[in-house]
């Protein structure tokens, strides 16, 4: 490795580094003032390029390519400025999280939208007019594109220091990011104020994906590996400081740029790693500060929750009796086989979806990593059958125990942080998780997977394994109420709350939390088990980012200041999932339009809208009464 | 998508079950439906197979194996189709295959690549179409043979597909050339390559040839970078899939000459069998045909030859039917081995080239499957005994 090889490959890296900051500095922006996790940021990067393509390909000529660059960016920010105009200032006061429902839909939508309008097949476009080339340094070619990179980065972070230090908008974006609710008193219009850093945010990504044409070609799937990469630049950075994700940016494609040559294969995990040591050295990353503290707390603290009355009991006993009885109603209509397996597959992602309520709306913790559990789970239950031979009685303990493990020494580090950064450091342990269960070929069989983990003979009748796993489930979903309703998870509730509050009167807060979160992750780790034998398989994407998503879309479906709202949203999800599968290739854009106007019409969730009008009717009665 | 058909008609029709990536990965699934559809009316426009109509009733697994085994589920218990085909990733393939195993119901494989399909999670009702990896390796190997070259590196996405494809290369090649040195390695994650970085680190190792597995956007990727860096001026490429169109297309006029590659030359193929599926393909879609359309029309042709032979819907005689038997497909007559299998379709093998600024295959010759399977010794030890 010589001296000349070595710059070009830190050259390399900075071009990397300037894409992804582009990108990168669109989120940041737009969580720092918005407070939104904005998941459809990947879907306005694959829109840029897209657009870009189009554009270069119709306007001809070194102004067309460029024109058509900035047009392609202009276009994604158009399309931003509507997104949240009409879907997201809707939802601003939903709880936490909630807008990340409603970008989470978007994307799927644009997912599908794309190979709709612009058609299956991946598009290249042209090459950058002037840039075709490379330039010859020490004796090595580098792109000139590299370069035009390379100098574009610094720019854009010179042009949005100056706009954020240097204009009235940038002043009042600014102390926008450090208490919004001062900037709405003091008589600023903060819709518009929301809308433009929405806009900018979008176009910057928009552009980030314009600049990819002369490199990569726009395809459907360029979305979630962007999306999740700047998410990780952006928190590594400190979120809401441009300059923290400019500085992350470099130092993660030099890290990778550097580290290929001695880990050829490190680069899928090296990303998550860094993130992961960043946050436990600096929970707020490297330039971030402390979250500003909430002043919105739980709208909870006005109507607290209650265990079930004896009408709320009948009610659900009701409703397991019903679900009990399902295969019967059915059988006397139609072949029950598949209806079993489907409500199998319910059940499992009830459990799941219930464990993820627990640790979100008890323990006030949200993970962006909770497919990690779920996915030791079943590994941990392909394990026990395929290397210990054990059967299905004995390998299904195995996957809560799988689960408590990682949960216990995950959750060890987790807890010490809180917010994004919490969800972000789940996010990264999941990750790191996944690629171990990827690349661990001979242990895990990697990416194909471990095959025939099938239940015993006496539980293979898709009857019986429908009721074994409705029997499980539900004693689960009550075990974690009981726990809701224990001391101590008035405690968790209290941390929740108010930590401070919490912790001057004694409470332990991050070993409380600690323990809910490996409850969470053994109830997790119980519904992996039992998918894997519900499949007959484990493969590595029980572990992925698309399952953790699934978990908070149905939690935050059901109503995510609820205790048991998942159940309803995982029913309802499953079943929309799977019956919209069923019916069309473009399951994606139905789904994704169906899962915005929930979010708009039940900004509670489903159940905590129910509650919430139930509640007014009784409040109204007692004030008829009196 | 075929919706099921009333009551009535389900006597006069024989139901099959299909899967595949079709909302995941639409540059394949897309020709590969057309392809399949173009089979189905053929079949029923001479009268079907047993004197009943041929029906395909389609789902999506969204790219997911879990779901496919939810989609498979619903056609075997809920449709009553009487065999499964279909599905494009290994994982999948291997997932699907694997409930077929337990449900006991026949799966013919179109396209998933890994050997453990028909190898070491091979199973008595499993049966796969497209030459595995081992046989395109083992094609390319034998080409890469006759290169000068000595220093080899190899670029190939980190997964088992890349992962297995890279050593079964390696090892025949080792064997033909023992003077060979493997110089220098890389493994970008699958779809999220980092082109620049790897091309340099290739570059680095100054080897005299590369082995080239990644296909899709990272090629496009790959492609682009190595061309600006000159990563593969004077240096032997030998390349997986890179002549089908549906990778080779997007490279247009940036398609590197001279690379070593297996894929599906469709302007050059000089035979009545391909002639034939050509006409049909063009007049009914107005299209040219990806390797995914022949991958779907083989399929279904395979499946009538099959039923036809059982004379039954039985999976048991179906498997029975199927072991050995001939049948035709646009690359001429080809055969399920009854040992593990695998069927004996081949491959293009050329080299590519620049024609009317779009990549294309020169000096195309198809590869007969079968020449390039190990003995069948080496087959029984793979493949688990039942």
């Amino acid at each position: 490795m010589n001296f000349p090889f070595l710059i070009i490959q830190f050259l390399t890296g900075l071009a990397s580094a300037s894409s992804l900051f582009l990108v990168a500095s669109g989120l940041s922006i737009i969580f720092g003032v918005t407070r939104i996790v904005n998941f459809a940021h990947g879907a306005f990067y694959m829109l840029g390029a897209y657009l870009a393509y189009t554009m270069t390909e119709t306007l001809t000529g070194a102004f067309g390519f460029w024109g058509g660059i900035l047009i392609a960016a202009l276009g994604v920010a158009l399309f931003g400025t509507l997104l949240e105009m009409s879907l997201l200032r809707r939802i601003y006061h939903a709880p936490e999280l909630f807008q990340l429902l409603a970008t989470f839909g978007v994307t799927l939508m644009v997912e599908d939208l794309v190979v709709i309008i612009w058609g299956p097949d991946d598009l290249s476009g042209p090459r950058a007019p002037g840039f075709r080339g490379a330039v010859d340094i020490l004796g090595h070619k580098l792109p000139s594109y590299d370069l035009f990179l390379i100098v574009l980065g610094p720019l854009v972070l010179l042009a949005l220091w100056l706009l954020f230090r240097r204009t009235r908008w940038g002043i009042l974006v600014r102390a926008a990011t450090q208490d919004r609710d001062m900037v709405a008193a003091l008589g600023v219009n903060q819709k518009w104020l929301f809308t433009s850093v929405f806009a900018l945010g979008a176009f910057l990504a928009g552009l980030g994906g314009a600049l990819q044409i002369p490199r990569d070609s726009a395809n459907h799937v360029m979305d979630l590996p962007i999306v999740v990469e700047v998410f990780v630049v952006v928190v590594i950075g400190g979120l809401g400081s441009v300059f923290g994700a400019f500085v992350a940016a470099v130092m993660v494609s030099e890290l990778n740029a550097f580290g290929i040559l001695i880990f050829p294969k490190i680069s899928l995990i090296l990303v998550f790693a860094v993130m992961a040591v960043v946050l436990v050295w600096r929970p707020w990353g490297l330039f971030g500060k402390p979250e500003p503290v909430r002043r919105h707390g739980f709208a909870l603290a006005v109507r607290p929750w209650q265990p079930f009355n004896a009408r709320e009991r009948n009610g659900a006993l009701f409703g397991i009796a019903f679900a009990a009885l399902l295969p019967l109603l059915i059988g006397l209509v139609a072949k029950p086989d598949y209806f079993q397996t489907v409500g199998t597959e319910i059940c499992i992602f009830v459990l799941f979806a219930a464990s993820l309520q627990f640790l979100m709306s008890v323990a006030g913790l949200a993970s962006f990593g909770h497919a990690c559990y779920f996915g030791l789970g079943a590994y941990g239950a392909a394990f026990a059958t395929k290397y210990f031979g054990l059967p299905m009685e004995a390998a299904l303990l195995a996957g809560p125990l799988f689960g408590l493990c990682g949960a216990t020494l995950y959750g060890w580090f987790n807890v010490r942080l809180s917010g994004v950064y919490f969800a972000m450091l789940t996010l990264a342990f999941a990750q790191i998780t996944w690629s171990v269960a990827f690349q661990w070929v001979e242990v895990t069989g990697g990416d194909n997977g471990i095959l025939g983990v099938w239940p015993s003979a006496w539980a293979s009748n898709s009857r019986i394994f429908y009721w074994f796993t409705l029997a499980i489930t539900v004693l689960g979903v009550i075990a974690l109420r009981r726990i809701t309703f224990s001391p101590f998870g008035y405690g968790l509730r209290a941390i929740r709350d108010s930590d401070l509050r919490a912790e001057a009167i004694g409470m332990a807060r991050p070993k409380m939390q600690w323990i809910a979160f490996v409850i969470a992750g053994t109830t997790a780790g119980l519904a992996g088990a039992l998918f894997a034998f519900f499949k007959g398989n484990v493969f590595p994407n029980t572990l992925e980012i698309p399952v953790s998503v699934d978990g908070l879309v149905m939690v935050l479906l059901g109503g995510i200041e609820t205790v048991s709202g998942a159940i309803a949203g995982a029913v309802l999800y499953k079943i929309l999932a799977i019956w919209l599968m069923n019916l069309t290739d473009h399951a994606k854009v139905v789904l994704g339009a169906i899962i915005v106007l929930l979010v708009v019409a039940f900004p509670k969730g489903l159940v905590g809208t129910l509650q919430e009008a139930i509640a007014r009717r009784l409040a109204r009665a007692k004030v008829d009464a009196a | 998508m075929v919706a099921s058909a009333p009551a009535q008609a389900q006597q006069d029709e024989i139901k099959i079950g299909e899967i595949n990536s079709y909302s995941a990965l639409p540059s394949f699934t897309e020709p590969y439906r057309k392809g399949w559809q173009l089979a189905l009316d053929e079949i029923n426009a001479s009268g079907g197979v047993l004197g009943k109509k041929l029906t395909i009733i389609s789902k999506d697994d969204g790219g997911k194996p879990a779901d496919a085994v939810t989609a498979a589920n619903e056609l075997v218990s809920n449709e009553g189709v009487s065999l499964i085909a279909g599905t494009f990733f290994s994982n999948i393939g291997l997932a699907v295959s694997d409930f077929a195993k337990q449900k006991k119901v026949m799966f013919v494989a179109a396209e998933p690549l890994t050997d453990a399909v028909t190898w070491s999670q091979g199973n008595h009702y499993t049966f796969r179409l497209r030459p595995s990896n081992y046989m395109q390796a083992a094609m390319l190997a034998e080409e890469a043979a006759k290169s000068p070259a000595k220093r080899w590196a190899t670029i190939a996405p980190n997964y088992e597909y890349g992962q297995s494809a890279v050593a079964v290369f390696k090892k025949l090649l080792s064997a033909e050339r023992p003077d060979i040195q493997w110089v220098a390695e890389q493994w970008p994650p699958q779809g999220k390559i980092d082109a620049g970085p790897v091309a340099e680190a290739i570059a680095a190792a100054n080897p005299d040839a590369i082995l080239n597995v990644t296909f899709g956007p990272d090629l496009v990727k790959l492609v682009r970078e190595g061309n600006t860096r000159g990563l593969f001026k004077d240096r032997t490429v030998v390349s997986f899939l890179t002549g089908e169109p549906e990778y080779l297309d997007p490279l247009k006029d940036e398609t590197p000459a001279g690379w070593i590659v297996t894929g599906y030359p469709w302007y050059s193929i000089d035979t009545p069998d391909h002639a034939a599926f050509l006409k049909a393909y063009q007049a009914k879609y107005n299209d040219y045909p990806r390797l995914g359309s022949v991958v779907g029309y083989s399929t279904v042709k395979a499946i009538a030859a099959i039923i036809q032979k059982a004379g039954s819907t039985d999976t048991e005689k179906l498997i029975a039917a199927a072991e050995g038997l001939e049948f035709t497909t646009p690359f001429g007559k080809v055969a399920f081995r009854a040992i593990d299998h695998q069927s004996t379709l081949g491959a293009f093998v050329g080299t590519t080239t620049l024609k009317d600024g779009k990549g294309v295959m020169a000096n195309a010759i198809y590869h007969e499957g079968a020449k390039y399977l190990p003995s069948d010794d080496e087959v029984k030890k793979m493949r688990p005994q039942e």
